[in-house]
């Protein structure tokens, strides 16, 4: 499963229960009142246990979490950095 | 207090049956235990239950004047009844009882309608005008006695409780889903609907008339704010002093009773303040009753104790454990009769419990303090986004915010995502909604369990513009803390705690509340205070606190605004009580109530098992899903389950043959 299905499933189960009609990659979180101040606690949750990142206070920010599509983005450098370390 | 019921002919006489009245005013039992008493003629019967608490021997109703030509069933009391019983002395009316009740029922006969506006108190009455076959009911200014109508096939039924309406087997039991819509938002109906189609509530300081074939309801009163230009201008010092003796008078008149006062005390600047002034200034020996929770962050015992033991009062606690608080959770919403999104009622069901076991009747508390002197953290978030609406991009105005959520903004690692929560709709000053949009849309995401039934039925209806046509007209005119206070009292005040935390969870247990910071003259005094003496910065309840920084412990007068919340997952999903739970959000239920969708409720369950700590707006759901569902079960399914272990006399007045011989 893809970054986009894995993040979009969790969403919808866990926030929508189930309705996607009208959500997708774009929707913002909060201007669309999908999710509040908890639940983005469980999503933060979400991505570090699925992903094996730890996200730091300052990266806690709409530009990173508003959306699916933001998700990835930040997702994909973060895990990105993180094999980097890695190799390094 | 007391429960009242009736039936009215409108158009012309017919058979009123003896058994449906009494079934109906059976059903108001546990509002009035002490005596029950009907009227009967053919154009009306008034049924009655009384908890009596002044002039215990005499004071059975219905009550009537000296010619027998007008009847009253009361629920209430008005404390000025002293000195307006004087008043009409003087001018030659004549009483065999010395109730509140039968002044009411005189001040009518010699003032008709605008007598309301002398009563001080807080009161649901209907009065019977024999001579022109003529009913008036009316209700007090804010609401905290209850009385529900519906009219069928020209007949108008009326009852303190919607349960006793639905003892007349003509009343259909229908859930409104215009009434859930607006609760799933505003936490309450709004104007005069209940959850209930065609059974209506008279609105708080409204009356109405019905009299040859006409129903007139109108309103006699509205919560008194006044643009900024207008308030006082008398310095804070002579308002704190006037503050002070209005407060003290009001709590007096209210200690006026034939049995023993006690006082809620939850270690608050209110209720702690009403118990100083009891016990201090009017010097009396007094019981306090508060509550204990089990968790650390809902508790305030320590603050309890401080007080009482500062007082010397004599403390009596409950402890709302979670596991009580799911256990009495159906007991609630069937005295409630609406929905709920907060179990804060049942810790309060619990202690009008305990103050019944005490031998007490009545109780004073310091219920709507916050609203009427500025103290809920809204009204102060409010302020704060006002002022960061001026400059948007301003970090530290936003920071704000943190004075008055410390405890979620102090994890800075969601500071940053908080804040664009709040900035939401930032720019929307103008709207006259605007103080309340974040919460009622936070709210409305509940709707997304609304079964597609529901949905389809609700339609367009658009549940802020309703509201927005019955604002008062001089509305935009108000300071913004004002329009606030406006909102929160008129719907959350009035429709949700003074009911669902007041009246219902007292009446319950027959214990009657008094509410002295709902004394119309302090309403009225407060409306003309200017907004910064209110919220002092964001110091809220400024002018409150001023006024009892000798009269209390530091601790108390100093203390942050502590919520009044009650837990709700760990009562809710209690593994006690997993059995009615599972059953009432199970599919067949879902499907039998037609109110949620099963599929999405399922999930949603799942989640809140899986969860540790539940989101603020999950764990509404999971109260609003399963009140519903259980006030379906209740109300709809079933008829509502009545102590029918009525052992007391009836009182009877029944004019039914007289009256026919009359007509003969």
């Amino acid at each position: 499963m893809d970054n986009m299905t894995k993040i979009k499933e969790f969403m919808v189960d866990n926030f929508l229960f189930g309705e996607n009609n009208g959500f997708n990659q774009h929707t913002s979180f909060m201007e669309e009142g999908i999710i509040d101040s908890m639940g983005i606690m469980e999503l933060i949750v979400f991505l570090e246990e699925s992903y094996n990142i730890k996200i730091k206070d300052e990266e806690l920010i709409p530009q990173n979490l508003d959306s699916i599509n933001k998700i990835v983005k930040f997702i994909e450098v973060k895990t990105n950095n993180k094999q980097d370390q890695c190799a390094e | 207090m007391c429960g009242i019921a009736g039936i009215y002919n409108i158009r012309e006489p017919f058979d009123i049956s003896m058994d449906t009245l009494k079934s109906m005013t059976n059903a108001l039992n546990h509002r009035g235990p002490d005596d029950c008493g009907i009227y009967l003629d053919d154009w009306v019967g008034l049924g009655h239950t009384r908890l009596s608490v002044i002039d215990l021997s005499s004071g059975v109703q219905p009550i009537h004047n000296m010619d027998k030509t007008k009847w009253i069933v009361y629920n209430g009391e008005v404390y000025n009844y002293q000195e307006l019983h004087s008043d009409l002395r003087k001018l030659g009316h004549k009483f065999y009882t010395t109730t509140d009740s039968e002044v009411v029922l005189h001040m009518f006969e010699e003032k008709g309608i605008n007598c309301l506006k002398e009563l001080n108190g807080q009161f649901a009455f209907a009065i019977w005008d024999n001579k022109k076959k003529e009913l008036f009911l009316a209700r007090d200014r804010v609401g905290i006695r209850p009385l529900h109508f519906s009219i069928i096939k020209d007949r108008l039924l009326f009852a303190s409780e919607i349960k006793s309406l639905f003892m007349n087997k003509n009343t259909k039991r229908e859930i409104d889903p215009i009434a859930f819509d607006q609760v799933f938002t505003f936490w309450s109906t709004l104007a005069d609907r209940t959850p209930f189609k065609n059974i209506k509530e008279l609105l708080p300081a409204h009356y109405m008339i019905v009299s040859n074939g006409k129903v007139t309801i109108k309103k006699y009163w509205d919560v008194p704010f006044y643009p900024e230009i207008e308030c006082t201008k008398k310095s804070l010092h002579e308002n704190i002093d006037e503050l002070r003796s209005l407060l003290i008078d009001a709590i007096k008149i209210r200690l006026r009773a034939d049995v023993q006062v006690g006082t809620y005390l939850s270690g608050g600047l209110d209720s702690s303040a009403i118990s100083a002034m009891v016990a201090k200034n009017l010097n009396r020996q007094i019981s306090t009753f508060g509550i204990r929770f089990e968790e650390n962050d809902f508790d305030e015992g320590n603050y309890q104790k401080l007080v009482a033991s500062s007082l010397n009062t004599k403390h009596h606690e409950i402890m709302a454990s979670n596991e009580k608080i799911g256990q009495f959770f159906p007991d609630v919403i069937r005295h409630c009769e609406k929905p709920l999104l907060r179990t804060a009622p049942v810790p309060l069901f619990l202690l009008s419990q305990k103050v019944r076991e005490k031998q007490l009747k009545v109780v004073l508390t310091g219920e709507g303090a916050d609203e009427v002197f500025g103290g809920y953290n809204i009204f102060r978030e409010t302020k704060i986004r006002n002022f960061w609406a001026k400059q948007p991009d301003s970090k530290k105005r936003a920071a704000l915010l943190g004075r008055l959520y410390p405890y979620i903004f102090n994890n800075s690692r969601q500071k940053a995502l908080l804040q664009s929560f709040f900035s939401k709709g930032l720019d929307d000053v103008e709207n006259p909604l605007y103080s309340h949009l974040i919460r009622w849309n936070n709210t409305a995401k509940l709707k997304k369990f609304f079964s597609d039934e529901i949905k389809s039925a609700i339609g367009e209806y658009d549940c802020y513009e309703n509201l927005k046509q019955n604002l008062p007209s001089d509305f935009r005119s108000w300071s913004s803390l004002s329009k606030a206070q406006y909102l929160e009292t008129t719907i959350f005040l009035s429709h949700y705690l003074l009911s669902s935390q007041g009246d219902r969870v007292a009446m319950a247990h027959s214990v009657e509340i008094r509410l002295p910071f709902l004394d119309p003259r302090i309403l009225d005094f407060m409306g003309k205070i200017p907004s910064h003496w209110k919220i002092r910065g964001l110091n809220e309840k400024y002018i409150l606190k001023k006024c009892f920084q000798n009269n209390l412990p530091k601790q108390i007068v100093n203390r942050p605004k502590h919520p009044y919340r009650a837990p709700i997952k760990q009562s809710l999903l209690h593994q006690k009580h997993s059995h009615f739970v599972k059953e009432a959000v199970s599919e067949s239920s879902l499907k039998k109530s037609g109110l949620f969708d099963h599929k999405k409720v399922n999930k949603f369950i799942n989640k809140l098992e899986s969860v540790q700590t539940p989101s603020e707006i999950d764990s509404m759901g999971l109260v609003g899903i399963l009140s519903s569902q259980l006030l379906y079960q209740q109300f709809i399914e079933n008829l509502p389950a009545i102590d029918n272990s009525n052992s007391k006399e009836w009182f009877i007045v029944d004019r039914r043959s007289e009256t026919l011989e009359n007509r003969n």
